[in-house]
């Protein structure tokens, strides 16, 4: 039977836009609008009743007019074709190329709304992926399979992070078949061409498939940019066991995006206007990483989000981070102080940190010196707030020794170059360099072994940690 | 029972998770219906006229308007009967490892039916009644080693009570009779699988005021602000500060029978690892793997909205069950405020009035009538057992501001708080409750309990622990404002000790091998030690001792790791209290005795 066709729009509203005396039509169901120009869009039917249906237009609803526009019902849900060809290849946010190069034949088309992984069937992520960033690495290691978001705020430089993560990501376990897809949502051109720069001029390009919805692209494109590059990341990672590091940025944009249907809508409002099921659509998507029993590829996700106002309790930071595991938190306060990459390490985390370090993964010492090293800088900070109300002589020599430790931290440990690659033994002879300036008896986080082993040799050289002024 | 006549409806309007159907009349609330051609499972949750709206426990999308909606007459259940330990179910008991066998896929599609206990298997059933003997409801008719920590009481089924006919021996599959009962002059057959709906109550002979403690082996927990057999707790925090380790680490270590963890709207990964994990850990009392004596139930954060909201009550309902055989349960619940989520959206959905927050106005009762089902009591059945559900609910309060109402309404009910604070947490001091804020109601009571076991010592020293910890607070606004050489030389010893308490007592590793579980008397030993340090501290202090070397003493290098002793080592920690004496006689100066007369 032929889909029929419709021209009995009623209301256009944002958008959404309302059809009357539809019949036999499905719940979620692709739509297909021809406007009056000829133009063709798609949409996806919110929500039925037994004769009316609400459909989202996903490139808005703009230049649709009641009378001439036409709309076709589908009988199925959006797909994309997905191919290895993908890879190397710029496409915007409803997955068209826009790179010049041909069209993808897929070797199938994929449900972009995916479906949920069962618990049952996951494997637990345990392999650590090196970054070759510092604080990620050596503080808040991540495995492959994990959701670790970036929470960045405006003015701060959470694209080159990204980008230094996608160029440098690898496992240390040998070389195997890696890839990036990168979703872009409601980023502004100047941002977007920086990243195709990027990773043009390093080559990265090769292992990666860009998704592109620029600022003065539809907003409401948005909602489907990310569906789109998670399920051509599941196709890299599960049907051609592939390492997939997936970047999505910014989602505040797409939160915006979603935030304008559910008005649209009439929705009742939870926090700020968010609708009430935010949390359960973000999970949709951050819940689509991770890894598959018998499969050898992985999922790990990297969504970077600007928090409003640099507020870590506005809905969207707060909500990503009860869904992934873990988060990065950049400070304005170090990128003031020229520190790149500016990672507030006290209260970023990795949750599944324990799961990727230690003997036969990365070293022994690698937990103990990370709890050591997020003690002392703790303890460092909280002296030197202290001297800055009481002068410096109020500290005692032990709090002279944190306060001291935690500045040639963010110096050293924190501070490293944007090209700079360091493998995770450099990070971590690097921590247990810097720890020389603090008492032994002091280090309660290191087993007593660890302690001989690692910072001895290190005490008796009688080399100290000392800071570098204006080192970068 | 079910009425006999099938109530069958048409679709008339999708949206999301709630689908409204016509032509219902005569369904009941709560009742459980087939959706679609595909039949899809729903349940009835609001009822106008003949027109009935519908939570789908699955995604809807592929519905259309018009297909049929019927209704099985019954509410939703839960099965009950061995089997039940070990299983990994989702939010409606469908074990997982059979949504993945029958769809032959990794995810999780739609209109699977698999049931929640094996039918095939057969369990030895050792009867404990004889032909003759009169039985009521809640009496034990039987036992099968479910497991080999969890023997398995075959219970007489609520309303069912009379003279046994028969009663049978050997191996069985679930449905098949085991006994049969007549009840005035009707026979019943019993087998050993019984369903209970959800949302009811198992019912109890009599509740019993908790007084005896729930152990988990956490010392900021067991030691300030512990929990009790059969009582309530909340856990809130913001994200990170360590709320699902500490869940883990109770359904781990407490000293609970049977533990049920529901992961309600959480992480699949955390999930994954709970069911790798615990078949591996040991039970520190058994030498048994902890899954033996576990029910897990898993509906993440990207699975059906609606089962969510049904995945607690799945849960309470198998607590409740083997609580009724006179095990002590323990559920922990993570985490109650996507329940409330779940609730929210459904509520939004049918466009009803909104309370505070887009919270519907019935939360605080949800809330409250789920925790009023944990507690002691005697169960039904004649041997008059005892049993307890004990119920550890995680917050997820916003911003990790606790004026929010899921978090407002759950400390209306519970009785115990443990308070999380980032700040702990950024400082990597786990478990991250903040021992200024956090509560337990249970304290005297189970103080009473430690007394009499621990020399009537326990409960001064965690009042004197405590003290300290509350005077640190105080000393430390000081010192924050006038530096620390304003403090006298006893405000300093009494910073060192609960600086001590903290790092050396509070802190507790869950990721060491040893430092995970401590038991009562460890805990009592190191409470003892750093306590007896302190004064023998300060009365060297006062007789001239010098801070620094008081403060500097090799004991106190012992005293910190006295955590990493094994429970067969512990007996060392009693040997410390000589070894301070002796090393502070070294450090008081000659004379000193005149000094402080």
């Amino acid at each position: 039977m032929l889909p029929k066709e419709y021209r009995t729009i009623s209301e256009l509203s944002g958008p959404l836009l309302m059809v009357e005396k539809t019949r036999n039509v499905r719940y979620d169901e692709l739509v297909e609008i021809e406007l009056s120009s000829g133009e063709r869009r798609r949409g996806r039917v919110l929500e039925i009743t037994s004769d009316r249906a609400l459909v989202q237009v996903f490139e808005g609803t703009d230049g649709i007019d009641i009378k001439n526009t036409k709309l076709l019902f589908l009988g199925k849900v959006l797909t994309i074709p997905v191919s290895r060809d993908m890879l190397g290849r710029i496409f915007n946010g409803r997955g068209e190329p826009i790179d010049d190069g041909a069209q993808i034949l897929g070797d199938k088309k994929l449900d972009i709304n995916g479906m949920p992984m069962n618990p049952f069937s996951r494997d637990f992520p345990s392999e650590f992926i090196q970054t070759g960033i510092s604080t990620i690495d050596g503080m808040n290691p991540m495995v492959r399979g994990q959701k670790l978001p970036i929470f960045s705020a405006s003015g701060l430089p959470h694209n080159r992070m990204a980008a230094q993560i996608a160029r440098q990501a690898t496992v240390i376990s040998g070389h195997e078949d890696f890839a990036v897809v990168f979703a872009a949502m409601g980023i502004t051109f100047e941002e977007a061409s920086f990243f195709m720069e990027d990773f043009r001029k390093t080559g990265a390009i090769q292992r990666t498939v860009m998704f592109v919805n620029l600022a003065d692209d539809p907003a409401i494109e948005r909602i489907t940019t990310p569906r789109i590059a998670l399920t051509a990341a599941e196709y890299l990672a599960f049907e051609l066991n592939m390492h997939v590091v997936v970047i999505l940025t910014d989602l505040t944009n797409y939160c915006e995006a979603l935030r304008e249907i559910s008005a649209a809508r009439k929705e009742v409002p939870g926090r700020r206007g968010y609708p009430g099921y935010l949390y359960t659509d973000l999970a949709t998507m951050y819940e689509r990483a991770g890894r598959l029993k018998g499969k050898s590829g992985s999922i790990t996700q990297i969504p970077i989000l600007t928090m409003p106002e640099d507020d870590k309790t506005h809905p969207i930071p707060d909500l990503t981070g009860y869904i992934t595991e873990g988060q990065i938190i950049l400070s304005r306060t170090l990128h003031r102080k020229g520190i790149y990459p500016p990672v507030d390490v006290m209260p970023s985390l990795s949750r599944l940190k324990d799961k990727g370090i230690g003997k036969g993964k990365t070293r022994e010492d690698h937990a103990d010196l990370m709890n050591q090293l997020f003690a002392a800088y703790a303890r460092g900070k909280e002296a030197k707030e202290l001297a800055v109300i009481l002068g410096e002589g109020a500290l005692t020599d032990e709090d002279k020794a944190f306060a001291k430790f935690a500045d040639i931290f963010e110096d050293r440990y924190v501070r490293q170059g944007e090209y700079e690659n360091r493998t995770f033994e450099e990070t971590l002879e690097l921590g247990w360099d810097l720890l020389t300036v603090i008492p032994v008896k002091e280090l309660k986080r290191v087993r007593d072994a660890y302690i001989e082993k690692y910072l001895q040799p290190r005490m008796q050289s009688g080399e100290k940690a000392e800071a570098v002024p204006g080192k970068v | 029972m079910a009425t006999e006549k099938v109530i069958k409806g048409t679709i008339e309007k999708i949206s999301g998770p709630l689908v409204v159907a016509k032509g219902m009349y005569g369904a009941s609330m709560y009742d459980v219906v087939r959706i679609g051609e595909i039949g899809l499972v729903g349940e009835i949750i609001e009822l106008k006229g003949d027109t009935a709206s519908i939570q789908a426990y699955e995604e809807t999308s592929g519905l259309m308007p018009g297909e049929p909606v019927v209704s099985t007459g019954l509410p939703l259940s839960v099965e009950l009967g061995p089997g039940l330990m070990e299983q990994f179910y989702d939010g409606v008991q469908r074990p997982l490892h059979l949504i993945e066998e029958v769809a032959k896929s990794h995810y999780i599609s739609r209109g699977i039916d698999v049931p929640a206990i094996d039918r095939e298997k057969k369990w030895g059933f050792v009867p404990r009644v004889k032909k003759g003997d009169i039985v009521a409801e809640g009496d034990v008719l039987g036992v099968v080693q479910e497991t080999v920590l969890v023997e398995h009481k075959i219970l007489v089924p609520y309303g069912v009570s009379g003279k046994v006919l028969e009663i049978r021996e050997g191996d069985f599959k679930v449905e098949e009779t085991v006994a049969v009962i007549e009840q005035s002059g009707e026979k019943k057959n019993v087998s050993m699988l019984q369903r209970w709906p959800v949302r009811k109550p198992r019912p109890v002979a009599k509740r019993l005021p908790p007084v005896i403690p729930l152990t988990t082996g956490q010392r900021v927990v067991d030691a300030f602000f512990p929990i009790a057999m059969g009582g309530t707790a909340c856990v809130p925090g913001p994200f990170g500060s360590g709320k699902t380790v500490i869940q883990h680490q109770l359904a781990k270590w407490a000293e609970a029978e049977i533990v049920v963890y529901v992961g309600c709207g959480e992480r699949g990964n955390e999930m994954t690892d709970v069911l790798l994990e615990f078949p591996e850990l040991e039970d520190p009392r058994s030498g048994q793997p902890l899954m033996k004596r576990t029910v897990l139930i898993a509906n993440t954060s990207n699975m059906p909205v609606a089962a969510r909201e049904a995945s607690i009550y799945t849960a309470i309902t198998m607590a409740e069950y083997y609580r009724d055989m006179g095990y002590s349960v323990a559920l922990m619940a993570d985490s109650t405020s996507r329940w409330a989520e779940a609730l929210r959206e459904m509520s939004g959905r049918l466009e009803e009035m909104p309370g505070e927050e887009g919270y519907p106005a019935y939360l605080g009762t949800r809330l409250a009538s789920f925790y009023e089902r944990a507690g002691r009591a005697i169960v039904l059945g004649k041997e008059g057992l005892e049993g307890s559900v004990t119920a550890i609910g995680a917050v997820s309060p916003p911003g990790g501001d606790l004026s929010e109402p899921v978090s407002q309404n759950t400390l209306r009910v519970t009785k115990v708080f443990w308070g999380l604070d980032a700040n702990l947490a950024y400082q990597r001091h786990f478990p991250a409750i903040n021992w200024l804020l956090s509560y337990s109601l249970y304290t005297d009571k189970l103080d009473e309990y430690w007394d009499e076991r621990f020399d009537d010592e326990w409960s001064s020293l965690r009042i004197e622990g405590m003290t300290l910890l509350e005077d640190e607070d105080s000393l430390r606004e000081i010192v924050r404002l006038v530096g620390v050489d304003a403090l006298s030389k006893e405000e300093r010893m009494v910073l060192e000790t609960a600086k001590s308490l903290r790092e050396d007592f509070l802190h507790q590793n869950a990721f060491h091998e040893v430092d995970t579980y401590a038991s009562m008397e460890k805990q009592f030993k190191m409470l003892k030690t750093i306590i007896a340090f302190h004064h023998i501290g300060m009365e060297a202090l006062k007789k001239g001792a010098s801070m620094n070397e008081v403060f500097n003493l090799p004991v106190r290098e012992a005293i910190a790791r006295m955590r990493y002793l094994e429970e067969k080592e512990i007996s060392k920690i009693d040997d410390l209290e000589d070894r301070m004496k002796q090393e502070i006689s070294g450090v008081i100066p000659v004379g000193g005795e005149s000094d402080a007369a």
